[in-house]
């Protein structure tokens, strides 16, 4: 039996196997390749997307849990006429993605940080950007989430004297 | 492999120092191919002409490979680098657009098709002027391909921090500034005037005299047809534009919209997905499998035996996995079964212990200067693993006698001819279609790529496309790891303080000579290497030997201060060459860290200075330790002399990463044995840095002296773990000699 449930603001019917990872689903059936597949045990964070606004770890819930549920993936933070959510617009200023793939899970998890707190102190950061970043660009995230949310950055310095 | 080039690879110079026959292969195949400025050697047409072909089958107009200028202005590069995210394509990209005077806007850079057309010679000619360099790098080139190297000189690979120092220093700029006098030429013709009286900017040439200017668009066609000047003059840097300018990187959009597409992103009609378990004790073989339990799960389509591994192929990742899960396969363990990180340890102190090495350098009356008692420590760091975020995945399609293979690599020329070699099929049958890779940090070499050859072998028995995903948890004990490795170092000091004699013994698969470069001017000085190797497959893992060896010698050089009774900052400088790179590094990272001022009880300083890849960077690291014994970092301060900077924002980039992940494996990393297994299992128990443990401060700072070009996607690692460890030192008393500190935090 189909599984109903919404992603990006449209219904959709699932027809994977009620035990299948809700990441697999996205990957496979919808063919949203955005969300990434890390570790496969909710440690990593590469496939960090909403489930009714909350963050979650997608390789690790089984898709009958997301039934009658909203779900939101990177392909669904722009606006409808295109535009990047504020947050991907602090991540391309800051220069954040080096390899980039874990950057769709610490997107969603900073939007939905963003969403819960408005303004996150470095604490507040610490405590919920669990996602593992291996090209090591935590300083960027941070000082992206602090200007998305309007705060001076407080980590990396800028870059100077490099010419 | 590595040690022995095949006879027919006569290098063309004679090797004047130890180090340098390993890379001997490059040194024939440069003078094979001798004046191939630009890309492709002139002696074979062939391939140059079919390159142009290629490039120009949907328009535009090809210059000497690397580049195509379209009718509408558009410029595209062809990198024969994969950019892993180190941002190197784009840096390419500034650097031949610099000197073509382009439109920055107009340009985007693909990746160099798989093909010998597009094999880069600017690396192997860089190699040749390098002697320096990274042979554990070049170690991860199969077989077959140095052969190939040698009759035809083609390299794809991208490793050892050498993207933008050596193919776009060597090629590029000059492609860029030769397509632009061919340009000149064209338009000066055109337009009737001298050439002299032309300039270029922003993808025109200019005739201020008459206020006339032409498009690159409109000159690209006849341009493409002249003879490109194989040493045209480069601009002084004064001049430019593009260069050193923190240009956005190219390929960041569409890694924050989910739009890039990685190797495991790759999909096609009737694709079927298969996951795989090698032998988990390295060097066993697969000997027996009841392959029905598989077969019972909903979706699993194929059970696929291997000499030393099982693969199960099904409708998709998860019930391919939970076949896979639901095996229980027997494997030989191949006479390894005894090994254990404490026999690895225990065999290499053995070794060392008897003194007889396998290779040495250094120079002076080592023996004689350590005396009678030496101060001595004995070091110890674990197998590291690259831990690159997206796990290993290739898919590959056998159809009609052609096969056809997608995904990442640090070199897909070389992983072409991987697959060339396993299916047995002409190079002409095999196409590999490179795509973007979510990090690799060496684990994505040729060499070892065990997944090349699994999954040409799965696609030639199988009736459709197949993409083959490696689970985590075969990541993580499938490794190619960073060897473990043991030091002991000794030295005797003067009552001056300065030291007498040093000498650092140590015991791993290969030699680190090539990778270690000691600054300090001493009387006499011994490195011996000891030559261990474990089933283990060992690796380059980001700054191959520079990290173990940096360790060693800037944990020890502030042992040694400290037994002098002399400041470990001023200890170093009074070693260093007056006047040197080094020392100008070093002044600095004390100045501007606050070296020696007041700090909170219980927070330590310590410093690190190591040059790698012909770049030097020394870390300042401010730590304490918290009540959980754990190490916090709350500040780095860094100063870096790569010569000079192509993009100053990436290669800060490069360097807080690189900071950061030499922090992440000095506190919490390790890959252990027991009865031959590795232990780990994923990132559970793979244990990397987080947000939290990242430094709240990093304060990079640049020098460009102007030297010659260094690398930047590896130097910022390996002062990293001594500067922590010399830190927690200062701050507690307590030394740390062997690697992870999580396993003593513990303890």
């Amino acid at each position: 039996m189909a599984i109903q449930t919404s992603i990006n603001g449209k219904p959709v019917a699932l027809a994977a196997e009620p035990d299948t990872p809700l990441l697999w689903v996205i990957r496979e059936e919808l063919g949203l390749t955005g969300t990434k597949f890390g570790c496969g045990i909710a440690a990593c964070g590469a496939c960090t997307v909403h489930v009714n606004g909350e963050p979650t770890r997608s390789c690790s819930l089984p898709v009958s849990e997301v039934a009658g549920k909203s779900i939101t993936t990177i392909e669904g933070l722009k606006s409808a006429d295109g535009t990047l959510h504020a947050v991907q617009k602090a991540w391309i200023s800051a220069q954040v993605p080096q390899c980039g793939y874990c950057q769709s899970g610490q997107i969603m998890a900073a939007v939905a940080l963003i969403e819960k707190t408005g303004s996150p102190s470095d604490a507040q950061i610490d405590e919920a950007m669990t996602n593992i970043c291996r090209c090591g660009t935590y300083p960027r995230i941070r000082k992206a989430i602090h200007a998305a949310t309007g705060q001076a950055a407080k980590a990396a310095k800028p870059a100077e004297g490099a010419a | 492999m590595a040690d022995n080039p095949t006879a027919e690879m006569q290098p063309a110079a004679p090797a004047k120092r130890k180090g340098v026959k390993r890379r001997a292969f490059l040194i024939g195949g440069v003078a094979v191919v001798g004046a191939g400025l630009f890309g492709i050697s002139i002696a074979d047409s062939n391939a140059a002409k079919s390159a142009k072909a290629r490039l120009e089958s949907d328009g535009g107009h090809s210059f000497a490979t690397w580049l195509k200028i379209g009718e509408d202005d558009s410029i595209t590069i062809y990198s024969p680098h994969t950019d892993i995210g180190q941002g190197s394509n784009t840096g390419l990209a500034q650097m031949l657009a610099e000197e073509l005077d382009a439109a920055w806007d107009q340009v985007r850079v693909v990746s160099a098709p798989a093909e010998p057309a597009f094999a880069n010679v600017g690396l192997g000619r860089a190699f040749l002027a390098d002697m320096t360099g990274q042979p554990a790098i070049i170690n991860g080139i199969p077989q077959s391909f140095l052969s190939f190297i040698a009759r035809q000189m083609n390299l794809q690979m991208t490793g050892g921090s050498t993207a933008l120092r050596f193919t776009g220093r060597v090629t590029f700029q000059n492609v860029g500034a030769a397509t632009r006098l061919a340009l000149v030429e064209t338009a000066a013709k055109r337009l009737d005037v001298p050439a002299d009286e032309l300039t270029t900017q922003d993808s025109h040439v200019i005739h201020a005299k008459s206020g006339r200017a032409l498009r690159y668009g409109e000159l690209a066609a006849e341009a493409a047809t002249l003879s490109l000047d194989n040493a045209p003059k480069l601009k002084d840097p004064s001049q430019y534009r593009i260069m050193r300018q923190s240009m956005q990187r190219l390929d960041i959009p569409a890694k924050v919209d989910g739009s890039a597409q990685y190797g495991i992103d790759f999909s096609v009609p009737d694709m079927r997905v298969a996951t795989i378990m090698a032998a988990p004790v390295r060097g066993g073989k697969l000997t027996s499998v009841d392959t029905a339990p598989a077969l019972a799960v909903k979706g699993v389509e194929k059970v696929i035996k291997l000499d030393d591994a099982v693969a199960v192929v099904a409708k998709g990742y998860w019930p391919a996995i939970s076949g896979l899960r639901a095996l229980t396969p027997e494997f030989a363990d191949g006479g390894n079964g005894g090994i254990s990180t404490a026999s690895i340890f225990k065999a290499q102190g053995d070794l060392m212990a008897k003194g007889d090495a396998d290779s040495t350098a250094g120079d002076g009356d080592v023996q004689a200067g350590l005396g009678a008692k030496p101060i001595e420590a004995k070091y110890q760091v674990p197998f590291l693993h690259h831990a690159m975020m997206e796990p290993f995945a290739l898919t590959a399609h056998f159809k009609d006698g052609k096969l056809n293979i997608w995904g990442g690599m640090q070199d897909p020329l070389a992983s072409k001819m991987m697959a060339v070699d396993v299916s047995g099929l002409d190079a002409d049958d095999v196409t590999f279609h490179p795509m973007m890779i979510g990090g690799s940090f060496g684990r994505r070499l040729p060499m070892y790529m065990e997944i090349v050859g699994q999954v040409t072998k799965l696609a030639m028995q199988l009736p459709y496309p197949v993409k083959l995903i490696w689970s985590r948890e075969e990541e993580i004990v499938q490794g190619a790891y960073r060897p473990q490795s043991s030091a002991a170092l000794k030295a005797s000091l003067t009552k001056e303080k300065r030291i007498t004699a040093y000498r650092n013994d140590y015991a791993q698969p290969e030699s680190a000579e090539s990778e270690t470069v000691f600054p300090y001017a001493l009387p006499a000085v011994s490195r011996r290497h000891f030559a261990h190797v474990s089933n283990q497959q060992t690796g380059a893992w980001r700054s191959v030997n520079s990290t173990q060896q940096g360790f060693y010698n800037e944990s020890f050089m502030d042992e040694l201060a400290h037994a002098a009774g002399e400041d470990p900052v001023v200890f170093r400088r009074n070693h260093l060459k007056a006047g040197s790179r080094h020392l100008r590094v070093l002044d600095e990272v004390a100045a501007r860290s606050g070296w020696g001022s007041p700090l909170p009880a219980g927070r330590g300083r310590g410093v690190a200075l190591v040059e790698s890849f012909r770049t030097i960077v020394a870390h300042v690291i401010e730590a304490s330790v918290g009540d959980d014994g754990m190490p916090k970092v709350h500040k780095v301060t860094t100063v870096v002399d790569a010569g000079s900077i192509v993009n100053p924002d990436a290669a800060m980039a490069q360097i807080e990463g690189g900071t950061i992940m030499g922090l992440s494996s000095a506190i919490g990393e390790a890959i252990t044995l027991e009865n031959g297994a590795v232990q780990q299992s994923n990132l559970a128990d793979y244990t990397l840095l987080k947000m939290a443990g990242a430094p709240l401060v990093m304060d990079i700072h640049f020098l460009n002296s102007g030297a010659d070009m260094g690398g930047i996607g590896e130097p910022g690692v390996p002062p990293a773990a001594p500067a922590l460890a010399n830190a927690l030192f200062a701050a507690t008393g307590k030394r740390v000699r062997n690697l992870p500190i999580l396993t003593q935090a513990k303890a």
